[in-house]
């Protein structure tokens, strides 16, 4: 039942008083109102726009947040209304689809974010009014098409694990991946121009011979010009022989239009070379030689503008057919009334209805080429009704195909200068995240530098220290800690991190290392967490994972309060050595390293924790028994 | 003869004009008489405190079915179709329209071919709010269709057909095709005192009131608002 019509329900039921006297059963007990409330008036406060509407207007659709019970999750106690943190102008529509049953969509709103404010107040976009609809679905599409174009951008993106097969492909499909394939493109480009361009000057005259006419280059230097074809049809064949290698579905491939151009722009060739000077059949090889023009079709993968012909004229074919099809009605209907007119008039050419086909088709195009000319009265004025008429006919879907065309250039237009704003954009939101990433590196540090200077009682520092961070980035910063304390690693920088890969691989045996067999890090792409017993074996390899010397270096502030062996835990990005046998440092003023003084260039490092630097270097010591039982792994350290 | 000929210059002269407007190229032209059909008729209720008087209803419950209705005819008076529509919105299996013929001649208490607010609502207040004699009374009247003061088996038929018409296609046990017809024989000798082939209202009224079920039916009307 339409919900819009629920206030007629009492009506409905009150027409049942007809049925009544004539039925011979009793009637069914009417459901019980169990609380008989009256319609009351519900404020929604919608960003602080309030709108006021009945109860009864949101119940017609149950199915929505308003309709049903969801919407108590809004409710604010205190000012006795539902709250709700969205956009009031598109508010505007979701309320007014309540009142009217019909749902409009605005042109002025942006439509994904209409999209999800529908989705929020749990409306299908599919009932929107027949009135706003096309609008809605046109601006959908548009905005899915744009979204497509990102998409396809995205998939540039290297993945790490291709084989030379998908590399190849890559490489010829997108040629500004890499240099290779650039050379590649442009080879190929040059040789396509080098055979076209051979191709036609074969054939013009070059120079005469003393006995006879002017003969054609192609014949004068037959050998030159058939080298010249061999080397093109090479390297075409090679280029063609690669790309279906490196297809990853062949049969596509070969079905694909770009590739019966290649077959058809090598085939005569071919033909040719199998071909001996059979007299019959030269005839025939000379036609094939025709379709060597369609070399100049290869082009199309070099020039994007041919390909945006063709895909505008694939888009436009019913507008193409509908002018073909009119065309030729038009053709036939005047080439018979031109034929019947000019039949009593001597040495007329035209000699039949097809011969009077010729005579039309430049009449309508407005060729006029004058072979062909009415000579009677009544032909020269259908003559001239038939050219008005082909004007007509040929300029009612041109500008359809011409819109179509100059919106998919547009478009294309558009989608190049997206990519190029994209890197900008991209580097500009890049740069904004790892704000926030070192937000909460810097507030390990300070948090770090905290504890350093409680210990130290400097209270100066202190206070400098403590900056107040909100409360949310506070838990934020705590999620993460907790998340590093779960997986057992920690947060890093970029550049410490790739620091910490080269340290790692450069890292020579020294002493030191021959007992951490505990430790392990893990660095460059593979983060596998395998324990790596001993750091000798672990160099060998150039994907080290182990760190141990940048682990060493990096050794954080090891703080040791009294006896405490698992220190580990009051400094969060402590190497985590819990050995008990460790350099005892004692909590006040003693020998407090921290990771700063070992890194050869701490370049993001706050200038405080300099100032700590005790003089001594990194204890390291050999005595460093790998009595750790955790798996927790120091990555890197401030 | 001369009628052909007045035929032939009223043709002609259509043409003329119609070449005349194709060479100006006027041949579209908004005619003046659509401007009339956009001024559309805008009925108003006569007052709450009238209607309070003619009705027995209160007066939040008359604002809550004035504020149904105007949603649904802005302009303040239905018309059949849309009455109709409406009516067909709560059945949608069967064929409401001759029913909700029926109940418009019912609620169309002045024969102008709409009902406005009053209509509607007086017609309410005597289904939902009068007595059991009114009710009785109100479906007498909705059933004689020519409104002479009895009911006469046609025009029982009529009504009982469009009855079952509501119920549609898909019913169980199958729909027979003399139904309604056994159905008016039943309603007949049961209503029929005299056994004349029409029911008065006097005799619809008695017997109703001495059956049970319909007595008790009558009372499913208090609640309905």
């Amino acid at each position: 039942m339409a919900t819009g019509v629920a206030a007629w329900l009492p009506f409905a039921r009150a027409a049942a008083i007809g049925w009544m006297p004539v039925a011979n059963c009793p009637m069914p007990p009417a459901p019980r109102e169990h609380s008989k409330k009256q319609d009351e008036l519900i404020i929604l406060n919608v960003s602080g726009r309030r709108f006021q509407t009945w109860r009864t207007t949101l119940d017609r659709y149950p199915d929505t947040l308003l309709g049903s019970t969801e919407k108590e999750f809004f409710y604010n106690e205190e000012t006795k209304e539902y709250f709700f943190d969205r956009d009031p102008d598109a508010f505007r529509s979701v309320l007014n689809f309540y009142r009217t049953g019909k749902l409009h969509y605005p042109r002025y709103e942006c439509i994904s974010a209409f999209d999800e404010e529908l989705a929020f107040f749990g409306i299908i976009p599919e009932i929107i009014g027949d009135c706003c609809y096309e609008e809605y679905k046109d601006r959908k599409r548009e905005n899915a098409e744009r979204l497509m174009d990102d998409q396809e951008e995205n998939k540039d993106s290297k993945l790490p694990n291709m084989n030379f097969r998908e590399t190849m492909w890559r490489a010829f499909e997108n040629p500004h991946t890499s240099t290779m394939a650039l050379v590649f493109y442009y080879v190929t480009g040059f040789f396509i121009a080098v055979s076209v361009i051979t191709n036609v000057v074969e054939t013009v005259p070059c120079g005469s011979t003393p006995n006879q006419k002017d003969v054609p280059c192609g014949e004068r230097y037959t050998v030159a010009f058939f080298c010249m074809d061999t080397a093109c049809v090479m390297i075409f064949t090679v280029e063609y022989l690669l790309r279906l290698f490196a297809a990853p579905s062949r049969y596509r491939f070969m079905r694909s239009v770009m590739s019966i151009i290649d077959v058809v722009a090598i085939l005569p060739y071919y033909i040719g070379l199998v071909m001996t000077n059979n007299e019959d059949v030269s005839g025939a090889f000379v036609t094939l030689r025709v379709f060597r023009v369609f070399r100049i079709f290869k082009f199309s993968r070099h020039s994007q503008g041919l390909r945006i012909l063709g895909y505008t004229l694939k888009s436009c074919a019913s507008e193409l057919g509908f002018l073909l099809f009119s065309l030729t009605m038009a053709i036939i209907i005047f080439a018979t009334v031109m034929f019947y007119a000019e039949k009593g008039s001597s040495s007329s050419k035209f000699t039949s209805i097809p011969a009077s086909f010729w005579y039309t088709i430049v009449t309508m195009t407005t060729l006029g080429y004058g072979d062909m000319v009415p000579k009677t009265i009544a032909g020269k004025i259908f003559g001239s009704i038939c050219s008005l008429s082909g004007v007509l006919v040929i300029a009612l879907p041109v500008p359809v195909i011409v819109s179509n065309f100059s919106r998919i250039y547009h478009q294309n237009q558009r989608a190049d200068k997206r990519r190029a704003q994209k890197k900008a954009r991209l580097a500009r939101i890049r740069i904004a995240k790892k704000g926030s990433s070192n937000a909460y590196l810097q507030s390990k540090r300070n948090g770090l530098l905290n504890e350093l200077l409680d210990l130290t009682g400097s209270e100066e520092e202190e206070q400098h220290m403590n900056k107040t961070s909100s409360l949310l980035e506070s838990q934020h910063h705590h999620l993460l800690h907790c998340l590093e304390k779960t997986t057992a690693h920690e947060f890093v920088d970029e550049q410490l991190f790739e620091q910490n890969c080269i340290e790692g691989a450069q890292f020579s045996r020294s002493p030191s290392l021959s007992s951490q067999e505990g430790f392990t890090g893990t660095c460059c792409t593979h983060r596998s967490r395998k324990r790596i017993p001993l750091p000798n074996a672990s160099l060998s390899t150039t994907h080290t994972h182990t760190h141990t010397q940048g682990l060493q270096e990096l050794s954080a502030i090891h703080i040791q309060c009294g006896d405490q062996p698992s220190l580990s835990t009051s400094s969060r990005s402590s190497l985590n050595m819990k050995s008990s046998e460790r350099s005892r440092i004692n909590c006040r003023g003693q020998q407090i390293t921290t990771a700063v003084i070992s890194l050869p260039s701490p370049t993001n490092f706050p200038p405080d924790g300099d100032g700590h630097s005790p003089a001594n270097p990194i204890p390291a010591p050999p005595t460093i028994n790998t009595t750790t039982s955790s798996n927790i792994v120091k990555v890197s350290a401030l | 003869m001369s009628h052909c000929r007045k035929r032939c210059k009223r043709q002609l002269t259509k043409v003329a004009r119609y070449f005349y407007r194709f060479l100006t190229g006027t041949l579209t032209q908004d005619s003046i008489e659509d401007d009339f059909e956009l001024s559309t008729v805008c009925h108003r209720p006569e007052g709450l405190e009238k209607l309070q008087e003619q009705t027995k209803f209160t007066k939040k419950e008359l604002q809550v079915l004035y504020r149904g209705f105007k949603n649904e005819c802005p302009s303040g008076v239905v018309n059949e179709d849309t009455f109709k529509v409406i009516y067909s919105q709560f059945f949608p299996q069967g064929d409401s329209s001759t029913y909700a013929h029926f109940l418009f001649e019912a609620f169309d208490t002045n024969k102008n071919g709409s009902v406005s607010f009053e209509d509607f609502v007086i017609g309410l207040s005597i289904i939902l709010r009068g007595t059991i004699n009114d009710r009785l009374n109100w479906a007498f009247n909705l059933y004689d269709l020519n409104k002479d003061g009895c009911i006469t088996k046609e025009e029982m038929l009529d009504i009982m057909k469009s009855i079952y018409d509501m119920m549609g296609k898909y019913t169980y046990p199958c729909m027979q095709e003399d139904a309604p017809r056994e159905h008016v024989e039943t309603f007949f000798q049961k209503m029929d005192r005299n056994n004349d082939g029409v029911v008065t209202i006097d005799e619809f009224i008695e017997s109703c009131q001495k059956d049970e079920n319909i007595m008790q039916s009558m009372q499913l009307f208090d609640n309905v608002i």
